[in-house]
């Protein structure tokens, strides 16, 4: 329990995926100019990292690892189709963006409405698919995957709202031109990156 | 576009003034990175050094050009409702066949760097061009559009990396170029730039000398 809670706070603070492992920068730096759609798109990132991640673990796990097919025959047993893990991860994971965006029209049409025009979005985000990947390189079991998978979504949901929301005070301020948008984005991504850096050395358990 | 196109395409010049125009754009007047802001993510992770961002470069420039050509041919046999998944699927066979090819002949370096060979797929600048531009053109063009961003892509990843190499640990390529006697005087590296921060800052004040210079501004 204590080694999972410790996860929980490394892949949320200490190597946070945005500021640290630079995965999601895309949908981060285009999404982050309002606060209330960046609320929306850091929800739906949590959720679908959190989905996507045990499943991708369970694909790794049961098919595609080497000697994952030896369970079917022991002629199977050398079969290592790992490198397989691109396509399959990201078939998973846009199969599931369309799984949520219909269960979620279904079942809750308000949730759907908020969320909608960024669903389709999260399919391409790289923090998912890193996640994912990230999650095989250091072979993490399935309780592990699943906090992972939320953790790392979570640390990108609060990094995305505090982005916006400074966004929100930068408009008032006097900005050389050319620094304007991308540039000075950048630059206090930077600096946030420089606070969570704060939290290295944390340790719990 | 490909219709009004179509007639003279006999006619057409291998390498023309459009051809020209559609190679060169990128490089620095519509730079994938500083100015469409796409493939940010792996902009950042690999340029610690210089020839990791190399290597990148390299990965990417192929992996642009050959899935801009593959998309572009079959452009018109893709029914645009699942175009989407089309796409990722070509591109996710090339980076495949690009992984495969590092862990043959660079291993080293593909451990290092590790995620971010695989996550060429999710590069926006990939999905970007696809849909963009490799939809509605013809192979040829296409390939020299993936070709010309990937380059983009390559240079603000090569002097990212000399910047935060030579600032970070004092080298370049992997030789010592600052010289020892300016350590003895009380010169440090500066740790900064090894880490993520730097590479955030650097990007954000490259984008600005860009912009500055080529006269591109958005509103904020």
């Amino acid at each position: 329990m204590e080694a999972l809670l410790s996860l929980a706070v490394k892949s949320m603070f200490v190597e946070n995926i945005l500021l640290s492992l630079f995965l999601g920068m895309c949908s981060f730096l285009a999404v982050s100019k309002k606060v209330d759609t960046a609320i929306g798109l850091g929800v739906a990132v949590v959720f679908v990292l959190g989905l996507t991640a045990p499943l991708n673990w369970a694909l790794h796990e049961f098919l595609l690892k080497k000697g994952a097919l030896g369970v079917l025959s022991p002629s199977l047993a050398e079969v290592d189709l790992s490198f397989l893990n691109f396509i399959m991860f990201i078939a998973t994971i846009a199969a599931a963006v369309q799984l949520v965006e219909m269960v979620l029209d279904r079942f809750s049409p308000a949730l759907y409405n908020a969320l909608g025009i960024f669903l389709p979005l999260i399919a391409v985000n790289c923090a998912i698919l890193g996640g994912s990947l990230l999650m095989v390189e250091r072979d993490y079991n399935f309780a592990e995957s699943v906090v992972f998978g939320f953790s790392a979504g979570g640390g990108w949901a609060m990094a995305i709202i505090a982005m916006s929301a400074i966004r929100y005070k930068l408009r008032y301020s006097n900005i050389p031109v050319g620094l304007r948008g991308l540039g000075i984005t950048m630059i206090m991504t930077g600096l946030m990156s420089i606070a969570f850096m704060a939290f290295s050395g944390i340790k719990l358990g | 576009m490909s219709t009004t196109n179509a007639p003279a395409a006999e006619a057409a010049p291998l390498f023309g003034k459009k051809q020209k125009r559609i190679f060169l754009d990128p490089f620095i007047d519509n730079n994938p990175i500083t100015i469409q802001i796409l493939g940010v993510c792996s902009a950042l992770a690999v340029t610690v050094r210089l020839d990791k961002a190399i290597v990148m470069a390299i990965a990417v420039t192929v992996v642009t050009a050959c899935s801009n050509v593959v998309i572009s041919m079959l452009r018109n046999y893709i029914p645009p409702s699942i175009r989407i998944i089309v796409q990722l699927s070509v591109i996710a066979s090339m980076v495949i066949v690009v992984d495969q090819f590092l862990q043959a002949y660079l291993f080293d370096l593909s451990k290092e760097l590790s995620v971010f060979i695989g996550l060429i797929i999710t590069n926006c600048i990939l999905m970007g061009r696809a849909e963009a531009f490799a939809m509605a053109n013809k192979p040829w063009d296409s390939f020299l559009d993936g070709l010309g961003n990937g380059l983009g892509y390559g240079i603000v990843l090569v002097v990212v990396a000399i910047i935060r190499e030579l600032l970070g640990s004092g080298k370049f390529f992997g030789m010592k170029l600052v010289p020892q006697a300016l350590y003895d005087f009380g010169y440090q590296d500066m740790g900064l730039m090894v880490l993520a921060p730097g590479a955030f800052i650097v990007l954000g004040l490259l984008v600005w000398a860009q912009r500055t210079w080529t006269g591109y501004h958005e509103e904020a």
